[in-house]
């Protein structure tokens, strides 16, 4: 018995437990920061369940012993139940329509009692393992585009839900599975074009339309020339060069003002123009007036406030920061969301370029570490499960941390592990442990 | 399958690295390369709040305070507190109506934001601050009571010389380039502006933090980075306040000036103008009040005639005439001439008021007996000397002698806006005279007439320069500093000894000396004659002209007096002003001799403290005033009648003439209701009409006439 549980104990990879403990501490440390007010007792605070230091502890403790069960778990019940777990996720995602009550703008959380749930944000869990369990069904042959339909489908309902529930952040959470796909073998093009689709958009929100086309037109032109150079002179071999052209004149020309008048919401359409640094064109907001009324869009407000003061607090903590409690930024609210969305900002305040850059190094060794982790299984359940949790780590911290210092549009997701919130921090510890587990039983292969 | 992918996984952990990089070198530029964030959060998040120290105390040559700080009360309140407050009791205790509280709140918000604190009444009388104090637990939350300091003045003299302080207004700020802040006081006139810079101390800075809503929440760093203030420093002073006070009871309801300076030193002992004001008026709570009252009075109560009254410096001029000639040797002492009553040198004759035989038989009898003739005469040999070769060099070597005298320039004393007086350049004559003039032509400049125009303050300083025989120090107020250091430069021009006129032989001073003795003992003002000591003197009766509607016409003379005793070792030397009073001997010369006699024996005789009174209570204010300010204020009536198309103006106007025609009966306003349309009048032709004291403040309403008359015509 003794052995066995040593083995155990040794097949566990602690390193990433160490690394989770240490985050998680930041994270208390950051929420205490913000929220200790001068000459409260520390230690009663600390365990009095009042402030939002002390809840995030009891958070912590509660997903430990979650941590703790799922390491004592089997871990072929995973891949088991995997299906069922996806199901049930689904169902949670309906109930939320008819049952959902409003919390600040959202109609994603349910409510019973004193406990609110938030089954969008939780459901990362559930198509992260139906996801991995698809990809590694033995008859499965992933070249064919019917799988990769398959496997876009049980990642993208979710994020559809997620939309309607006006949730986008979360929604785009769901494209980092994407990742997994590529790992597994979907073709590079569709990458590099989601890429291009991205880069056009960019440049669809930087320049005017017209000098847009124009400059496509031309693009288009100089490689048809030298296609049609390239290719003996055949005529025919320019037609796909034409109709890329063609189709990248209707996504700007006709699909951006479309999907900024009638699929965003004004706020959303104004936050987006606030990263790049431009105003809204007006032809968008007078869309948004004819759809929604005067109401909804009437005096544009100060979007970019949260943005501007989390760039003065994280900028002025400099080299090595103001120190913790010392932060004036972060410590008189200057900072809205600043214990959820924008924590980042008192670590930069208050530790300064040292200890953003320190953070992100445990980040990224955190990533790096998922990764090697993927790639030593001999399940391709497990790989692709690690796969789909570094993926969602990874665009939690880019879009959160590019969010506080303005390189990216502000969408409300967490920071994993530092972010307060019980919710996220559970779900994350999930994601985490139920790979410790997997990982435990790496020599296992896994169904 | 997966097999041929592994490659991915290194392409994967690129993206992320690149991911990370791309961030880390964000942060680099927002956190290490740029301090603009530094910036932004402490304008963000720290409040700079001024500690004001209090201003540095002016005494007296004997150590007295001229002026003082005390404490006076705001009213505080703080917006976002002040919730559930009892209003109407509030508004009773402060004697205002729901509205003004109202809009008093607004602006408090205006101007702070809501959770900051504003004024809510600035300096609280006695009897408001009493009543709030008593009944400060009913004023509820929000509002409280904060001391100020304001001046003070013990003996209730000197407004004029020491001035008053003021709210910065935007040219001041602007000027400073960003070292004053609005709602900061600086001196706005006389020795509080001068001095700003020692009186004022230095403003300390507490640093404060507020949070997103403007609230203080405590002391940045626990206040170490503060700056404490520094109390202002106290000047010394030359200024007597027992002499200061006499001079101004002596001025009492007449137009006019005194200047009693110190010889040696140049210090200034005593500077009155007269009309002039109680100086606690402008610093207590009815200081705006009062301000506009004084302001709106043609007599100009705030004007200081002492260094802006300009004058024709009449007969005082005669101990400088007589000087300048017996330098340039064309008098001598035994020079004389025969007047019988006028000199017939020039074409119109030059009146004299002695007739009799041998009243100007030498010069010392000239001096005493003040014969124009001789003085027009002397004049004449001086411009005319043909050594010069011809008057218009003679008359450039007059005025070279009479800038030594320090007229014709602003002395430099230590107070704001000096006038310079006239003396004439060549040019000017040219010009007038196109080109043609000699020295008959401006022949009464020798008894101080013509264009000559002189301050009190320039006459007391010449004075002073005949009493040293030839030196002066620039006439100033301030004996030290506290605690003076090398960076006090201020007070190095006063310390300069001007040996201007050193080069006149003693001789001649001692001539000059002994006739302005004989003025006292036997000539003029025989009535200013003390005891046991020898006092040098000379009367002036200077002709007064004005233009009233439109009329030149000639006023009562000036009476004018300069003196300077003991005569062997001068002490004190003093000019006395005033207007439309009559003769030098009348009511300047009697001043003059009780301002001697106080300095130099620290007392009054018992039968001179009767003279004092007597003076003191006599009133002398121009008849004409009353009418110059009847036509002021219905004019102005009229101009915000204009302005508005509101009647009410022109009402009040109506009902504050029936008011002071009831009340008063001497003053001889007059009674007609109907608002006078201000007829245009002539511009003023000769010198001799310069209004000089018309108050800056008072001048729009000249402007406005010539305005008014330009849209006429």
């Amino acid at each position: 018995m003794a052995r066995k549980e040593s083995s155990f104990s040794r097949s566990i990879d602690w390193s990433l437990v160490w690394i989770y403990l240490l985050l998680v501490g930041i994270g208390i440390m950051a929420i205490f920061g913000v929220t200790y007010k001068d000459g409260d007792p520390m230690v009663a605070t600390f365990f009095g369940f009042k402030t939002d230091y002390s809840k995030q502890l009891y958070y912590f403790f509660i997903a430990a012993v979650l941590g703790i069960f799922i390491l004592l778990t089997d871990s072929k019940f995973f891949p088991a139940t995997a299906n069922l777990f996806y199901a049930v996720g689904i169902v949670m995602l309906l109930l939320v329509f008819p049952f959902h009550s409003r919390v600040k703008g959202t109609e994603s959380i349910i409510r019973f009692g004193g406990f609110q749930f938030q089954p969008a944000d939780f459901c990362k869990v559930f198509v992260c393992l139906a996801l991995a369990k698809y990809l590694s069904l033995p008859d499965l042959d992933f070249s064919k585009t019917r799988s990769q339909l398959i496997a876009a489908a049980i990642t993208l309902f979710p994020a559809a839900m997620c939309l309607l529930q006006s949730e986008t952040g979360l929604a785009l959470v769901y494209f980092s599975f994407f990742l997994v796909m590529y790992r597994e073998g979907l073709p590079s093009t569709i990458l590099v074009i989601g890429f291009l689709v991205g880069v056009i958009v960019v440049c669809a929100l930087l320049m005017e339309t017209k000098v847009l086309l124009i400059v496509l037109s031309a693009l288009a032109i100089v490689i048809s020339f030298i296609v049609f150079q390239r290719n003996r002179r055949r005529i025919l071999s320019i037609v796909p060069v034409i109709f890329l052209w063609l189709l990248s004149m209707g996504f700007v020309g006709v699909g951006v003002p479309y999907f900024f008048k009638h699929m965003l919401k004004l706020y959303q359409v104004e936050r987006i123009f606030s990263t790049v640094g431009r105003e809204v064109p007006p032809e968008y907001i007078q869309a948004h007036r004819k759809e929604f009324g005067q109401a909804a869009a009437g005096k544009p407000k100060d979007t970019d406030y949260n943005v501007k003061q989390s760039k003065i607090a994280i900028g002025s903590g400099g080299v090595i920061g103001k120190g913790l409690l010392k932060g004036t930024q972060t410590r008189y609210d200057f900072v809205p969301e600043q214990r959820t969305d924008f924590i980042f900002c008192t670590i930069g305040e208050g530790f300064g370029f040292v200890g953003t850059t320190a953070v992100l190094l445990i980040y990224l060794l955190l990533l790096f570490r998922i990764i090697a982790m993927a790639e030593r299984q001999r399940s391709v359940f497990s790989r692709c499960y690690a796969y789909g949790v570094a993926a969602v780590f990874f665009f939690h911290i880019v879009i959160n941390i590019c969010m506080t210092i303005g390189l990216a549009p502000v969408i409300g997701i967490p920071l994993p592990f530092i972010s307060y919130g019980g919710t996220s921090l559970l779900t994350f510890s999930i994601l985490l442990f139920v790979l410790i587990r997997l990982d435990a039983d790496r020599q296992m292969v896994l169904r | 399958m997966s097999v041929f992918t592994q490659s991915r996984s290194y392409i994967v952990r690129i993206i992320f690295a690149i991911a990370f990089l791309v961030i880390i070198g964000r942060l680099f530029t927002l956190q290490v390369m740029s301090s603009k964030y530094q910036r932004l959060a402490q304008e963000n998040a720290i409040f700079k709040k001024i500690v004001y120290p209090p201003r540095g105390i002016i005494y007296d040559r004997k150590g007295k305070a001229l002026v003082t700080n005390t404490q006076m009360t705001d009213l505080m309140v703080i917006p976002s507190e002040a919730r559930g407050i009892d209003t109407t009791y509030i508004c009773q205790l402060l004697e205002i109506d729901t509205t003004e509280f109202k809009e008093r709140m607004l602006s408090a918000i205006v101007k702070n934001g809501r959770s900051r604190a504003s004024v809510f009444e600035a300096l609280l009388s006695p009897e408001k601050h009493a009543r709030l104090e008593e009944n400060s637990w009913r004023l509820g939350n929000g509002f409280y009571l904060q001391d100020r300091p304001v001046r003070n003045f013990p003996f209730s003299v000197g407004g004029h010389f020491v001035g008053y302080i003021g709210e910065v207004d935007s040219g001041i700020i602007a000027r400073s380039e960003g070292f004053y802040q609005s709602g900061d006081y600086v001196g706005r006139s006389g020795m509080e502006a001068s001095y700003e810079k020692v009186l004022m101390g230095k403003r300390g800075i507490q640093y404060w933090i507020k949070d997103n809503r403007n609230k203080l929440v405590g002391r940045f760093e626990n206040g170490e980075l503060d700056e404490q203030p520094a109390a202002g420093r106290a000047l010394n002073t030359y200024v007597d306040a027992e002499l200061q006070q006499l001079a101004e009871k002596l001025l009492q309801n007449k137009v006019g000036a005194i200047v009693a300076l110190e010889p040696q030193t140049g210090g200034i002992l005593a500077m009155v103008s007269g009309p002039d004001y109680n100086p606690n008026e402008l610093s207590g709570s009815e200081k705006q009040k009062n301000y506009s009252r004084l302001v709106l009075d043609v007599s100009g109560p705030l004007l200081n005639r002492a260094i802006k009254g300009q004058y024709p410096a009449g007969s005082t001029y005669k101990p400088l005439g007589a000087l300048i000639g017996l330098d340039e040797g064309v008098i001598t002492p035994q020079s004389g001439i025969g007047c019988s009553g006028a000199y017939y040198g020039c074409a119109r004759p030059v009146r004299c008021t002695e007739k009799w035989a041998g009243h100007a038989a030498n010069l010392r009898l000239a001096i005493a007996n003040s014969c124009n003739s001789f003085f027009s005469m002397a004049y004449r040999v001086t411009v005319d000397n043909p050594r010069m070769g011809g008057v218009k060099k003679g008359y450039a070597k007059w005025k070279e002698y009479m800038n030594h005298f320090g007229y014709g320039a602003p002395l430099g004393v230590d107070l704001p806006s000096e006038d310079k007086g006239n003396i004439p350049d060549t040019s000017v004559y040219n010009k007038v005279y196109r080109g043609s003039w000699n020295s008959c032509t401006n022949v009464t400049l020798g008894i101080g007439q013509d264009m000559m125009l002189v301050t009190p303050l320039q006459m007391a300083n010449a004075t002073c320069i005949v009493a040293n025989k030839g030196y002066y120090y620039t006439p100033h107020f301030v004996k030290d500093i506290e605690n003076e250091t090398k960076d006090d430069t201020l007070l190095n021009r006063y310390r300069r000894k001007h040996e201007v006129l050193t080069h006149i032989s003693n001789e001649d001073y001692e001539t000059v000396h002994a006739g302005m003795q004989d003025v006292v003992d036997a000539g003029t003002a025989r009535v200013a004659q003390i005891p046991g000591i020898s006092i040098c003197a000379k009367t002036g009766t200077a002709e007064n002209y004005r233009v009233i509607d439109g009329v030149r016409t000639k006023l009562k003379d000036n009476s004018m007096f300069v003196a300077f005793a003991p005569r062997e070792n001068p002490k004190i030397a003093v000019a006395v002003v005033v207007e439309n009073a009559g003769f030098g001997a009348t009511w300047a010369a009697p001043m003059a001799s009780l301002l001697i006699e106080k300095y130099l024996t620290d007392s009054l005789r018992p039968e001179r403290v009767k003279e004092v009174e007597r003076i003191g209570s006599a009133s002398l204010m121009p008849s004409w005033l009353a009418r110059e300010q009847y036509k002021a204020d219905s004019s102005r009536a009229y101009y915000y009648f204009h302005l508005t198309k509101d009647s009410t103006y022109i009402k009040k106007f109506f009902r504050r003439a029936a008011a002071t025609k009831k009340d008063t009966v001497k003053t001889t306003r007059p009674v007609t209701p109907k608002p006078v349309t201000p007829k245009p009048e002539a511009p003023p032709a000769a010198p001799e009409q310069r209004i000089g004291y018309l108050h800056r403040e008072e001048l729009w309403n000249e402007e406005w006439l010539v305005k008014k008359r330009r849209t006429l015509a």
